[in-house]
């Protein structure tokens, strides 16, 4: 191995570990919040990829109906509530319908009214944010605010569940085939002999700028340090009036959003499949553990190394690539298990 | 009715179920047997022992792999042929697994937290891939021709034949893990749930019993992989991956984690649901898409939403009430105790005691003793480093510094465990029982160190007699500090004050001379105050030592032989109780002097 | 209670009437669902389009979702026969379960005919193989088609980048032998995973290998991926594919990257290319004329066409082994599996088929063709 290739394949490590990098932050961010641990976060990369895809081809892709379907569900669950509290309640009503079935039907007007196909790239990247990033909300709202104070492992296991069904649901709309878009630029830079794609810079540069705004996020704003409060305490943030339903929709929000979004930022370098988010976001969890589902930064550092681990045991000896990256990651949460100081959790 | 005749019912049935039903059935019955294995494993060790583990897959196919790689072998050497038949895969099989296991367990059990199930993700997913790569082990591609079993020259061809012998062995692995959950071993394992810390006061040695349910765990999963091989006749890697990690899982969670029974009621539900899913839902939908899989997530969800203890718990409410729990060891004779110190000889003695955290001192040269026959009390203002002291003393975090004796022996550096064996027993602040078992099983667990039988006996219930002694202590005890009608009620369910009296129960039963009190009287009501102080008087009179940490000056004046005040780390009096309260220090500490 | 117990007497008729005695019943097993849906998804279409009467007899075809797992598609197999008292079992598709199925259907004394590529499911050392037949074409065929196109074109060296699962493995064993015997030296064996998104650490070392070609052995979509990152990378070398990835789904991923590429493949992705004196043509193009009338044109896949072939197998065995016994009975399947054997030159849209004893996959040189990737299409190049 020269140079040469030590270089390529540190660079191809460096931009899945970007990726994965990001998708860690997503799981720190929903676990600390609400103690999920979020498997299916990998489902909304493929689904934004996906519906991408789906536009640029001039189809309707499934997820529309589900953002649909959801929105009924969560008004309807959310309206006997609401219609308790009387008159009181009507302006939050008038939000609910708006949100969950004023706000569909005008993105499937859209989608099927306006021909996305044709519209410039960055239109059809913002349509499909908006198809698949509520959905993270809705999916909060049905299947974990209801058993939002059960144990962990309650809580892991209705991931599991969870992620079977959207897989299942991402075949149905996708089918077993994948799918590529174009890339954003097709221009290249020469670095030392070195040829870096457009596209990796595209996914590096909007990882860093993701990681920053989050960073801003959580330091400046209202809700960022709502978050961050529930986050260090639930039972303490919600006696400081901060809902933590409300928290917890809002991380899955941003989770869906920053999923979706790695799913868009990777279509050109790779095909996509309904099933891909699976290993993506296993090694975005791998990298979230080592952070210790708690440091940003330790974990987007672990989340590069999976990238780089992955880059040159493919090199090395590609047919054991997963034996190597899953069996050298067992010393490194032994370090990291013993160099935290944990504090036994009361029951 | 009781249990008992329901599971014979039970038993019956299974027994005439080949006999009457369709041929199919009897195939789904054998597959939720083989399921229901790994999942009981997963009971023991992620329902009652709290290790989430998502390998347990790859152990299924080390006992499948083994028997398979040496039933259809052609070019073995000559060492091996003795094994070159099923019952030599079951033995290799088990010995692999086994040496796996202990390898995995001694590097991943260490893991805290949610390092551990990322762990067993980690080592399921490289044996995974390392199946699928040894040529020897067939690849991708797998290995077909697996001879059938024969048991006692009958061809175990027939699935019919081959049910019996998987609902033998699952009901004997269900028999032998009931039998460990109710003993001396399996209430140590139930511990392992109630933090690290109380578990290890209690004497049990945490990291030998987390490996010793990961062990039962990976050999009921092999097991089940042997069982596996021959009824199939075919294995290749996709059957041990990941999903199917995840899948058993699912099946102890949806079945009831902590419940025995509760394997077999989620292997069962999973299979019949998606066979009944696979047959209904092109009915439904027609043939075209493919909504099984859709519909499974979708149902389980709702199911976790309704039944979070999974569906056993909720399915016992139907069934009638548990029997009283038979009291025969009311007769047992009583465990020999450690002899007694004479009284005011020195139990406990602290020298120039420093533990420092980073920069923070929080406990600087302390010193104090302990006589046998005399009650300590330990005073100060909330943060003055009481607790670090007592962490101190018993091991769980060892001084920095200075010099700890215990019975004359130097103890600084010990572990809590060796400490609490020597005869020092404590409760804690925040109280540490086990809210679902007993009151008569948590006492029980302070008698740990008192037996002596392992899991192997547990397991066959060759303990009864030492059981019963022990049940018979832990109830004296019980007795003694007034939870006499509470022996059959879930600790969770009594009072906070009531339970801080059920820790001390569970320290006396382990007949320390050294009882180590942290706040007990708080929470109790004022003849609760008075019973306690007058149980621990009694305790003084019988020779016993005792250091209390209290917040109740009256509680602390009227009791105790002799006073350490303590702020920020360092003692400021000592005396007798009236002498250290008129001390102008102990004064400013409390009331705030003039800065 | 009368709710309850006319609910349970309906159960118990529909149960008990479940199979019809006198029709005949297909029990289909296919890998629907999971890693190797791209595959079975075409398949489970095709069952759709196969008629629903031979021989006079009314066909019942029950098909079943295997998630691409072995357990559950013995499970399948085992309900197939138990419950539904099929005749003969098609499936499944890929080559782990299709073996573990063998025993299982041997036992039962059913004939089978497997839709998975590995010549080890007809290996016919295997006694119990007497059941079991499959229609598509075995690896070693396709190889030596690759190998023979190579060699002609003065290719001595070639690097291999194939699937990390069976077909990957099937694949490379059955090339090597054949490179070997005929002095093609291959320079590298790389895996990757169906679902990787980079294959540059495979790619690299294929490239400081320097080969003259490189085979790329995946199915469907993901096999765009190895190529796209050699173009990227700048290999200049021939690019060679498997037939595994011959559906329209593959052009479209891989766009301009797969100009030029070649292929081996069964004459049905290329049926309306066939000269016209090849008999092959008109079923290849029935064929293709029914799936896209359901699913839209562009959308036939040679993995459907292997389903299909299994439905004109039973249509030409059937008619024989009626006059034998009655479907359902042991006579009737035993019957069948010797008519199925016995089948000589029966034209399918893979090619024409010749069983025996011996053979019970029963193609020829005219069952591949090889193919290469012209202006985003196949074309027939031989």
């Amino acid at each position: 191995m020269d140079l040469q290739i030590a270089l390529l394949l540190a660079q191809d490590g460096i931009v899945n570990g970007a990726i994965y990098a990001l998708l860690a932050l997503a799981l720190v961010l929903v676990f600390a919040v609400t103690r999920v641990i979020f498997i299916p976060q990998g489902e909304f990369v493929a689904y934004g990829a996906l519906t991408l895809a789906s536009f640029q081809i001039g189809q309707t892709p499934g997820t529309l109906w589900l953002l649909m379907v959801l929105g009924v569900a969560v008004a309807a669950l959310d309206a006997p509530a609401l219609w308790r509290q009387g008159c009181r309640a009507g302006p939050k009503i008038y939000g609910l319908i708006g949100r969950q079935i004023a706000y569909p039907l005008v993105i499937a007007a859209l989608v099927l009214g306006a021909q996305p196909k044709e519209w410039p790239m960055l239109l059809q990247v913002l349509l499909a944010l908006a198809v698949v990033v509520p959905l993270g909300p809705q999916l909060y709202r049905v299947a974990y605010q209801p058993i939002a104070e059960a144990p962990v492992l309650i809580l892991l296991i209705v991931s599991v569940a969870l992620h079977l069904a959207l897989v299942g649901l991402g075949l149905l709309f996708f089918g077993a085939e994948g799918s590529r878009t174009p890339a954003f630029s097709d221009a290249s830079l020469e670095v030392g002999g070195l040829t870096i794609s457009g596209q990796s810079l595209w996914v590096v540069g909007a990882s860093l700028v993701l990681i920053v705004a989050l960073y801003v996020f959580f330091e400046r704003s209202l809700y960022g340090k709502a978050l961050r409060a529930t986050a260090i305490n639930r039972a303490g943030a919600r006696l400081m009036g901060i809902s933590t339903t409300l928290a917890g929709k809002l991380s899955f929000l941003l989770a869906a959003a920053i999923g979706a979004l790695s799913g868009i930022l990777i279509a050109p370098l790779t095909t996509i499949y309904y099933d891909t988010g699976f290993l993506v976001g296993l090694k975005g969890f791998v990298g979230a553990i080592v952070g210790g589902l708690a440091s940003y930064p330790v974990a987007a550092a672990g989340a590069l190394l999976v990238g780089l681990l992955e880059a040159f045991s493919s090199f090395h000896a590609s047919a054991f690539k997963e034996v190597i990256v899953f069996t050298l990651i067992i010393p490194v949460l032994v370090w990291r298990s013993l160099t935290t100081r944990h504090v036994e959790e009361e029951e | 009715m009781t249990s008992r005749h329901l599971l014979i019912v039970f038993v019956v049935l299974l027994g005439l179920g080949p006999l009457v039903l369709p041929e199919f059935y009897i195939t789904l019955l054998n597959y939720i047997g083989l399921y229901a294995l790994v999942a009981l494993g997963l009971v023991l060790l992620t329902g009652v022992g709290g290790l989430t583990s998502f390998g347990q897959a790859a152990f299924v196919g080390l006992g499948a792999y083994a028997t398979a790689a040496l039933t259809t072998a052609t070019d073995l050497p000559a060492w091996l042929l003795p094994l070159a038949n099923p019952w030599g895969g079951l033995l290799a099989g088990l010995l692999v697994t086994a040496a796996v296991a202990l390898l995995l367990g001694v590097l991943t059990l260490r893991l805290s937290g949610h390092y551990l199930p990322l762990g067993t993700i980690a080592w399921g997913i490289s044996l995974y891939f390392l199946f699928g790569n040894l040529q020897f082990l067939g690849g991708h591609t797998g290995i077909s021709g697996i001879p059938t079993l024969s048991i006692a020259g009958i061809e175990l061809r027939d699935g019919r034949h081959y049910y019996y012998l998987i609902w033998a062995v699952l009901l004997a692995a269900v028999w032998l893990t009931h039998n460990l959950l109710d003993s001396r071993a399996g209430r140590a394992i139930r511990a392992l749930k109630g933090g690290v810390v109380m578990a290890e006061a209690m004497g049990v040695d945490t990291a030998r019993t987390k490996t010793i349910i990961f062990l039962i765990a990976a050999l009921f999963a092999c097991l089940s992989g042997w069982l596996y091989a021959h009824l199939q006749r075919f294995v290749n890697p996709t059957p041990f991956g990941l999903h199917i990690g995840i899948e058993y899982l699912f099946m102890a969670v949806i079945g009831g984690a902590a419940y025995v029974w509760g394997a077999l009621v989620g292997a069962a539900l999973i299979t019949v649901l998606k066979q009944w899913l696979q047959d209904l839902l092109p009915q439904l939908f027609g043939a075209t898409g493919n909504f099984e899989v859709i519909a499974f997530g979708l149902l389980m969800i709702v199911v976790l939403h309704r039944a979070r203890d999974g569906l056993w718990p909720w399915l016992v409410r139907w069934l009638p009430e548990k029997s009283a729990l038979a009291e025969r060891h009311r007769d047992a004779p009583p465990l020999p105790r450690r002899p007694v110190p004479a009284v005011g000889s020195p139990l406990l003695e602290v020298k120039d005691a420093i533990k420092q955290f980073g920069g923070l001192v929080a406990n600087d040269h302390m010193s104090l003793h302990v006589n046998a026959g005399e009650i300590l009390a330990l005073i100060g203002p909330n943060g003055a480093g009481k607790s670090t002291f007592f962490n101190l003393v018993t091991g769980v975090n060892p001084p920095t510094a200075g010099e700890v004796r215990f019975m004359g022996e130097r103890v600084d550096g010990h572990t809590s465990r060796m400490i609490a064996r020597m005869g020092m027993s404590r409760t804690f602040q925040h109280v540490r029982l086990l809210a679902g078992m007993t009151v008569l099983e948590n006492v029980a667990l302070g008698a740990h160190m008192r037996g002596k039988h392992g899991v192997p006996a547990a397991m066959l219930h060759l303990e009864r007699e030492e059981e019963h002694c022990l049940l018979a202590e832990a109830a004296r005890h019980c007795q003694r500090v007034g939870l006499g009608e509470h022996l059959q009620d879930a600790a969770g369910s009594l009072p906070l004050g009531k339970q801080r009296i059920v820790e001390i129960a569970r320290a006396l039963a382990a007949d320390p001379c050294l009882l180590l009190l942290d706040e007990p009287a708080a929470g109790l009501r004022f003849m609760e105050k008075q019973a306690l102080a007058e149980l621990l008087k009694q305790l003084r009179a019988e020779g016993m030592g005792i250091l209390l940490v209290e917040h109740d000056m009256e509680f602390v004046m009227d009791l105790a032989d002799r006073v350490v005040v303590m702020e920020f780390g360092k003692k400021i009096a000592e005396g007798l109780p009236h002498a250290v309260q008129s001390d102008p220090a102990v004064i400013e500490a409390y009331l705030g002097g003039v800065e | 209670m009368k709710i309850a117990r006319s609910l349970l007497a309906t159960a118990v008729c529909t149960a008990l009437a479940a199979p019809a005695l006198a029709d005949l019943n297909v029990g289909v097993v296919v890998s629907a669902t999971g890693p190797a849906a791209s595959l079975g998804i075409p398949e489970k279409n095709t069952i759709a389009l196969m008629p629903t009467s031979i021989g006079g007899e009314k066909v019942n075809y029950i098909v079943l979702d295997d998630a691409s797992d072995t357990t559950t598609a013995v499970k399948n197999t085992r309900k197939l026969l138990t419950e539904d008292k099929v005749d003969v079992i098609v499936g499944s598709t890929i080559t782990p379960n299709s073996l573990a199925m063998i025993d299982i259907v041997a036992e039962a004394e059913t004939p089978m005919i497997s839709m998975a590529a590995s010549a080890r499911i007809v290996d016919t050392a295997n006694p119990k193989v007497k059941w079991v037949f499959k229609t598509p074409q075995n690896d070693i065929q396709m190889s030596t088609a690759i190998v023979e196109h190579m060699t002609n074109a003065g290719v001595k060296t070639v690097a291999f980048i194939g699937f990390a699962d069976a077909y990957g493995e099937g694949w490379y064993q059955e090339f090597s032998k054949i490179a070997e015997a005929r002095k093609l030296k291959i320079v590298a064996n790389e895996r990757y995973n169906r679902a990787d998104t980079s294959v540059t650490g495979q790619v690299l070392k294929v490239l400081a290998a320097k080969p003259d070609a490189v085979l790329i052995a995946g199915a469907g979509t993901p096999a765009a991926l190895p190529q796209k990152a050699l173009k990227e990378k700048g290999f200049k070398g021939a690019y060679y594919q498997t037939h595994g990835v011959a559906n329209k789904d593959f052009l479209r991923v891989c766009g301009k990257d797969c100009e030029g590429t070649f292929l081996p493949a069964g004459p049905v992705l290329v049926a309306a290319q066939l000269p016209a004196d090849n008999p092959i043509k008109k079923v290849a193009l029935d064929y293709v004329g029914k799936y896209e009338a359901a699913h839209g044109k562009g959308s036939t896949s040679t993995f459907g066409a292997h389903a299909w072939d299994a439905g004109i197998l039973l249509q030409n065995a059937v008619p024989l082994a009626l006059k034998k016994g009655k479907p359902g009975s042991k006579e009737f399947k035993l019957a069948l599996r010797d008519a199925l054997e016995g089948l000589k030159n029966v034209t399918v849209s893979h090619g024409i088929v010749n069983m025996s004893a011996q053979d019970h996959l029963g193609f020829d040189q005219r069952a591949r063709v090889m193919v290469q990737v012209v202006n985003g299409d196949w074309k027939l190049i031989q």
